[in-house]
C-alpha cells in the first residue's frame, strides 16, 4: 500500500519536473518580463508532491511496514521511535529521497525569493535544477527505490546499526544535506548565469544568501559528525582524516572560499569567473564525495552503503555534469583583468582562498593517491594523520595572522597603519605562549607558531568586538564571531592535544590502579536490559591524587541484539575545564577488561568554539534578513 | 569555443580521474604477486620496539617452522580490520610465529594500539623511518610475508588480511 502511493509520488514528481523543463523552456522566449504562474504552481506542487513522498517513507519507518524492503532492512519493532524515524535517512535508499527532497525545495525556494532578478536567469537556474532533480529520481527509481517492496512480509525487521543509534548521528545527515545538496542551487545558477549572461553584481546578491546557509549546515553537519565520533566510536578522539570525513572536508574548503570571494564580487564587481568555477567547483566536489563513499571505493566506518551498482550511476551522473559545466564554463567565459592592490581588503579575500585552494588540493591528493596507486598498480595503501598534519599544520599558522589583519584593510586602497597594533599583539600572545610553555614538559618550535597565530587572532578579534561595542556596526558582528571561533579552536586544540593524559591498562574486579595523577579502582560491574540491548556496565571510582576528589564512572557494553552487535560506550564527564574519559572492552578468556582512561583539557570548549564558527554564519543570515 | 592548451590539460585530467574511478569500481582485490613467492629473505636485524637491545636477525627466523611478517601502524585504518586474523592464527596455530614490524610509528601509539586490539606477535620490531620495510619490498601498509625455514617467501599480501587470505594462510602451513 505505501509502496504504491510512494512510488506514484516519485513518479508524479518526476512528470511534473519535465514540465517545469518545458514550460520553462518556451517560456524563455516570451519577452515578457514575468514568470508565467504555471510555472509557480507546478514547482508547488513539485515540492508539496515530494515532502508527501519523504513523509510516506516516515510513516512506513514508524509503523514498522515490513512490506518495504527498506524498513526491512533498516528497522525493527522495539526501537524506540525516534530511531525508528531517524532510521528513514540512515540508509542509502532513504537518504538519497531525503536528497531529493532538499534539492526539489531549494529549486522552489530560490525561484519564489528570487523575483527581483532577471527571468532568463531564474528560468534557466530553474531548468537546470531540474536536470538535476531528474537525474537523482531516476537513480532513485531505477537503482535505489526505498518503496521497493517485498513479498512474503517479514514479521520483524533486521535492526538499524547500533552504532547510529545516537542523537547526534540523527541529525547528522540531514544537516549535512541541507549544506551539501543546497550547493546545488548555485550550480544551477551559476550555470543559468553563464548561458544567460546575468554576471557580476547582481548575479552575487542572488545567490549570496544560499550560500551562507548552505556554508552553515555543512559547518554545522560536519561538527555535529565530529561530536559523534568522539561520544560514540570510543576512540577518544574527534577527528581522524578519516577518507568520508576528508570527502566532507572538500566541499567544504570550496564553498568557504567561495563565501568570501563572493564578498568581493559583490563590492568590487570582479573575480565573476572564479566565483563561477567555485559555484560548480563545489557540487562537483559534494557529488564526488557522495560517490567516493557510497560506491565503496573507499573503506570507513562509514561505508554503510556501498555498492559498485550505485557507483556506476554515479560516475555516469558526474561525469555528465562535470563535462557540461566546463563546456558551457570555457565557451562563456570571458578574460577578466585583476587590478588589485596589495594593501586591499580583496587581496586579503584572495590570499584566503589560496590558502582554501592549498588546503583542499592537500586532503584531495591525501584521499585520492591511495585510489590511483591501487587502481593503476594494484597496491593497497592508507594516508593517515602524519601526512595531512605535517602538510596542513604549518600552513595554518600564516592563515591565521592573515585572517586577524585582512579584514582590518579596506576597500580598493587602505592607508592603515595597523603594524604597530599588530607588533604589539604578537609581543603579547607570545609572553602567553610562554607561561603555557611553563606547564607543559616543553613543545616544538611548531605547537609555538601555532599558539602564538592562534592567540593573536583571538586577541585581535576581541580588540574587534571592542570596537565592535564602540561603534555598534553589526554588519561586522558575524565575520567577528567566527574568526574568533576559529582562533579559539585552533589554540583548544592546540591545548588539548599537548596536555591530553592517555592511560591504557587492563583491570579486575576489585583491582586499583594507580596513574600519576588518578587512582582509578574498579569496584564492580552490574548488567542493565533495556529496549533493545542489554549492557554490562562498569563501576569505576577515580580518585584525584592531587585534591582527593573522587568521582564515579560507568562506561558500558553493550550487546545490541538486532542485529547483534557489540558497542563499547564511553563514559565521559564533561566539565568546564576538562573532560574525563573512560573506555572498558573485555579481553577475551580471561575476568580482565581493558581499560582506556584518558583526560582531555577543553575537550568543551572545542565543541563551543567550533560552534561559534557555525553561530558566525547563522548571525549573518539573520542579520542580512532584518536589513531587507 | 577556442581550444587552448590548458583547456586540453583540464579535460585530459579529468577524462583521467573518471577513468581511474571507473576502473576503481570494477578492482577486484587478487592481487598479482607470484614474481615475489620464492625469493628468499636476505641478512635483516631488526630492534625490539621497547627495547633497542633486543633484536632478531634472519638467523632467529630459520628456528620457526613458519613465520609471517607483519607490516602494521597504529595510524593505519586497514590495520584494525586485519588484527582479529592475526590472533586468530596465534591462537589456533602453534607451528607459526607472528613477527610485527611496526611502520614509521610512535611507541606510545604502538602500544596503545596493541593494549587495545590485543598482541598476536612474538616480536615486535621497530622501523621508524621506514627503511627497513623497504629492504623487504614493502610500498604501503599493511603488507604481510609468509615465510618457511629455508626464508623462503610462500607467500605476500598487500593490503589487509581478510577471510580468504587467512584461510590461505592456513593452508599452506598444514
Amino acid at each position: 500500500m505505501l509502496s504504491n502511493i510512494g512510488i506514484s509520488l516519485v513518479v508524479l514528481v518526476s512528470i511534473l519536473s519535465f514540465l517545469i523543463i518545458y514550460i520553462a523552456y518556451f517560456d524563455l522566449k516570451i519577452s515578457k518580463q514575468i514568470i508565467e504562474k504555471k510555472i509557480y504552481k507546478l514547482s508547488l506542487f513539485q515540492t508539496t508532491f515530494t515532502v508527501l513522498s519523504f513523509f510516506t517513507l516516515v510513516i512506513a519507518f514508524i509503523n514498522s511496514d515490513f512490506s518495504l524492503i527498506n524498513v526491512y532492512e533498516n528497522s525493527h519493532t522495539t526501537k524506540p521511535l525516534f530511531y525508528k524515524i531517524a532510521g528513514t535517512w540512515g540508509n542509502h535508499e532513504g537518504s538519497l529521497l531525503l536528497w531529493v527532497n532538499i534539492l526539489v525545495i531549494f529549486s522552489y525556494l530560490f525561484l519564489v525569493f528570487n523575483h527581483a532578478h532577471n527571468k532568463k536567469f531564474r528560468l534557466y537556474t530553474l531548468i537546470f535544477q531540474n536536470i538535476l532533480i531528474l537525474g537523482f529520481l531516476f537513480f532513485l527509481l531505477l537503482n535505489s527505490n526505498p518503496f521497493s517492496s517485498i513479498y512474503p512480509v517479514p514479521i520483524e525487521g533486521l535492526g538499524l546499526n547500533p552504532i547510529l543509534q545516537d542523537p547526534a548521528l540523527a541529525i547528522h545527515p540531514p544537516l549535512l544535506y541541507v549544506g551539501f545538496v543546497g550547493c546545488s542551487i548555485y550550480f544551477s545558477a551559476a550555470m543559468a548565469s553563464l548561458l544567460s549572461g546575468y554576471s557580476g553584481k547582481s548575479f552575487a546578491q542572488s545567490i549570496k544568501t544560499w550560500v551562507k546557509v548552505s556554508w552553515c549546515f555543512q559547518t554545522l553537519g560536519i561538527i555535529v559528525g565530529s561530536i559523534w565520533a568522539y561520544y560514540e566510536l570510543g576512540w577518544g578522539g574527534f577527528w581522524f582524516w578519516d577518507p568520508v570525513e576528508n570527502a566532507s572536508l572538500l566541499p567544504w574548503f570550496a564553498i568557504t572560499a567561495l563565501m568570501h570571494s563572493l564578498i568581493v564580487l559583490e563590492k568590487r564587481n570582479t573575480l565573476y569567473s572564479w566565483v563561477i568555477i567555485l559555484c560548480l567547483l563545489t557540487f562537483i566536489l559534494s557529488v564526488m564525495g557522495t560517490f567516493l563513499v557510497r560506491s565503496g571505493i573507499l573503506n570507513s566506518v562509514h561505508t554503510f552503503a556501498s555498492d559498485p551498482s550505485r557507483g556506476v550511476y554515479i560516475l555516469i551522473f558526474l561525469s555528465l555534469m562535470i563535462f557540461s559545466s566546463l563546456t558551457i564554463f570555457f565557451i562563456k567565459y570571458k578574460k577578466e583583468t585583476y587590478n588589485f592592490n596589495l594593501k586591499s581588503r580583496e587581496t586579503f579575500i584572495l590570499a584566503n582562498n589560496w590558502f582554501m585552494a592549498f588546503f583542499l588540493v592537500t586532503v584531495l591528493i591525501g584521499m585520492l593517491y591511495p585510489i590511483f596507486l591501487d587502481v593503476l598498480t594494484g597496491i593497497k595503501i592508507s594516508v593517515g594523520p602524519p601526512f595531512f598534519n605535517i602538510v596542513i599544520i604549518p600552513l595554518v599558522i600564516p592563515f591565521m595572522f592573515l585572517m586577524a589583519v585582512g579584514p582590518k584593510f579596506g576597500w580598493i586602497k587602505s592607508k592603515n597603519k595597523i603594524l604597530n597594533k599588530v607588533l604589539i599583539l604578537i609581543l603579547g600572545a607570545g609572553i602567553i605562549n610562554i607561561f603555557i610553555l611553563l606547564f607543559s614538559d616543553g613543545y616544538s618550535l611548531l605547537s609555538n607558531l601555532i599558539f602564538i597565530s592562534a592567540i593573536f587572532l583571538i586577541f585581535h578579534s576581541l580588540l574587534d568586538i571592542k570596537n565592535f561595542i564602540n561603534n555598534r556596526n553589526k554588519l561586522e558582528l558575524p565575520r567577528i564571531i567566527s574568526h574568533l571561533g576559529f582562533g579559539l579552536l585552533v589554540f583548544f586544540i592546540g591545548i588539548n592535544y599537548q596536555f591530553s593524559i592517555e592511560e591504557d591498562f587492563n583491570l579486575k574486579v576489585g583491582e586499583i590502579k594507580k596513574t600519576s595523577t588518578y587512582e582509578i579502582s574498579f569496584e564492580d560491574i552490574r548488567i542493565k536490559e533495556s529496549k533493545n540491548y542489554k549492557a554490562v556496565i562498569g563501576n569505576f571510582k577515580l580518585t584525584n591524587l592531587k585534591n582527593n576528589l573522587a568521582q564515579y564512572l560507568g562506561p558500558e557494553i553493550r550487546i545490541y541484539s538486532n542485529p547483534e552487535t557489540l558497542t563499547y560506550e564511553a563514559a565521559i564527564r564533561t566539565k568546564i575545564h576538562s573532560d574525563l574519559y573512560l573506555t572498558m572492552s573485555n579481553v577475551s578468556r580471561s575476568d580482565y577488561y581493558n581499560i582506556k582512561f584518558q583526560k582531555k583539557p577543553f575537550m568543551i570548549w572545542i565543541w563551543i568554539s567550533a560552534l561559534m564558527i557555525s553561530l558566525g554564519g547563522f548571525m549573518q543570515l539573520t542579520l542580512k534578513k532584518n536589513e531587507n | 569555443m577556442k581550444i587552448s592548451f590548458v583547456k586540453i590539460i583540464i579535460f585530459s585530467f579529468i577524462v583521467f580521474l573518471l577513468v581511474v574511478f571507473w576502473r576503481g569500481l570494477k578492482i577486484d582485490n587478487n592481487y598479482n604477486t607470484k614474481s615475489l613467492i620464492g625469493s628468499r629473505i636476505s641478512n635483516f636485524q631488526l630492534s625490539e620496539i621497547n627495547d633497542d637491545d633486543q633484536y632478531i636477525s634472519e638467523e632467529d627466523l630459520k628456528k620457526n617452522k613458519y613465520t609471517l611478517i607483519n607490516f602494521f601502524a597504529s595510524w593505519c585504518a586497514p590495520c584494525r580490520t586485519e588484527h582479529k586474523y592475526l590472533l586468530n592464527l596465534l591462537n589456533k596455530n602453534k607451528e607459526i610465529k607472528i613477527i610485527g614490524i611496526n611502520f614509521k610509528d610512535k611507541k606510545f601509539n604502538v602500544n596503545n594500539f596493541l593494549n587495545e586490539l590485543g598482541n598476536p606477535y612474538n616480536f615486535v620490531g621497530k622501523d621508524i623511518d621506514g627503511k627497513i620495510s623497504i629492504l623487504f619490498g614493502i610500498y604501503g601498509i599493511p603488507e604481510s610475508i609468509l615465510i618457511n625455514n629455508e626464508l623462503t617467501v610462500i607467500k605476500k599480501i598487500i593490503g589487509p588480511i581478510d577471510e580468504i587470505q587467512y584461510d590461505d594462510i592456513i593452508k599452506l602451513i598444514q
